[in-house]
């Protein structure tokens, strides 16, 4: 039984695309938890809102690699099976 | 109350538009009775595209393909050189030459012998115009600090030096700390060679240069090699002696030691990795998008998948910028944590 569902390439197929959903879910709330944090610290600081605005692109940038890992991962599998 | 009337009247237009064009003018039905249409393939079109390949081809027929030059090395036959239109046949199919055969992004050995390929590959050509570009652009931008000494910079000078002054100012001289001055050229060099790369690689027919994981792999080992010849002894002493930590960390297991020898070598493999997925995975989502056009055969989904890929297009600009700035930045953050003097 497991080994009849572990051959299923189809089964395969649809774990790529749930892994890379579940990367894209991560990485926009990631994005999204620095983009709400960024717009409180502008309100806050409206004078310091160029050097947040650069930190905060560095930082959306660096997650979403995050998420790309995932979807460059999913292809790979989706290939290879 | 008039202009809501009318704005709602477009709406309806373009909505009915679209649905007129997504049910009435859809192809898939003519190419399915020409019957022998051979079936679109995504993934292969992907692959195709971020792998390299020994040949550059730009469209079908002809002079749409520049065959490069292939350069074997074997201990039996020794140097052997030839163009890679020997590779294939009239119709574009591969067919053995002289040994070799070719996949599509290596050549086989027939009969199995062992050989050293050293072939100018796509990736390789792309690499001579990327590094001749910059080569180009910056002797001109030094010949004018030359030329204007103590005056405004002019023409294409004036237009790298905020960029040279904010990768000085704001990524090595902060990080590195005071002896900043000796890596300045090889930083400005590997943030200017990842921007370049990565913005040709965004043009139609470029190669996926910084998305190859070979380039990036070494760029982040001569991080790691500038890396371990500048450490200082605080900097050894921190990875087998970790101030701050309990002694049973350390003895008679080397817990704390373990992971900070790792830590060596895990943070520039993070940055190879790092620059390789990003521009890969831009790569692979742009033509996904393409992809999907020729997969629902609809003028609608064409219309609609190409105001998304003009977007992802300029998000990838920016990503494009981004990363070499994170490269260049996580370089000179490592380098300034091995030269860093006991506090």
């Amino acid at each position: 039984m497991l080994f009849a569902l572990l051959l299923d390439v189809s089964l395969a197929h649809l774990g790529a695309a749930i892994g890379a959903g579940l990367a894209a879910i991560g990485a926009g709330i990631g994005i999204g938890r620095i983009g709400g944090s960024a717009m409180e610290a502008m309100a806050r600081q409206p004078e310091a809102s160029g050097k947040i605005q650069t930190a905060m692109l560095v930082i959306a940038a660096l997650i979403e690699v995050i998420a790309l890992f995932g979807a460059v991962i999913a292809f790979i599998v989706s290939q290879k099976v | 109350m008039k202009k809501y009337k009318l704005s709602s009247f477009f709406k309806y237009l373009i909505i009915s538009a679209f649905a007129v064009l997504f049910t009435v003018i859809n192809p898939t039905g003519v190419l399915a009775s020409e019957g022998d249409e051979e079936e679109f393939n995504p993934a292969e079109l992907i692959n195709h595209h971020i792998l390299d390949d020994y040949v550059w081809h730009f469209w079908d027929g002809h002079y749409g393909t520049i065959f490069l030059p292939v350069i074997i090395y074997s201990d039996d036959r020794g140097l052997e050189v030839f163009s890679s239109s020997n590779l294939f046949d009239e119709d574009h199919n591969a067919i053995p030459y002289n040994d070799y055969e070719y996949h599509h992004s290596y050549l086989a050995s027939t009969s199995g012998r062992e050989f050293i390929d050293v072939s100018i590959t796509k990736n390789v050509a792309f690499l001579f115009i990327n590094s001749g570009l910059l080569l180009f652009v910056f002797l001109a931008v030094a010949r004018g600090y030359k030329k204007n000494e103590g005056q405004a910079p002019r023409g294409i000078q004036s237009l790298f030096e905020p960029i040279i002054i904010y990768v000085r100012d704001e990524i090595v001289k902060p990080n590195i700390g005071p002896k900043y001055e000796r890596f300045l050229p090889y930083m400005l060099t590997l943030f200017f060679f990842i921007w370049f790369g990565n913005l040709l690689g965004l043009l139609p027919g470029a190669a996926n240069l910084t998305g190859n994981i070979a380039v990036t792999s070494v760029l982040a080992i001569i991080t790691l090699i500038l890396v371990l010849i500048n450490s200082n002894k605080n900097y050894w002493v921190h990875i087998f002696n970790t101030p701050g930590v309990p002694w049973w960390l350390k003895l008679p297991v080397p817990i704390m030691p373990g992971v900070e020898f790792i830590g060596i070598f895990s943070k520039p493999f993070s940055l190879l990795i790092r620059l390789f997925v990003a521009i890969t995975a831009g790569h692979i989502v742009i033509l996904s998008l393409i992809s999907l056009t020729f997969i629902f055969q609809s003028y609608t989904v064409g219309f609609l998948s190409t105001l998304v890929i003009v977007f992802i297009n300029i998000i990838e600009i920016l990503v494009a910028t981004i990363q070499a700035y994170v490269f260049t930045l996580f370089s000179s953050m490592y380098i300034g944590m091995a030269m860093e003097e006991h506090h």
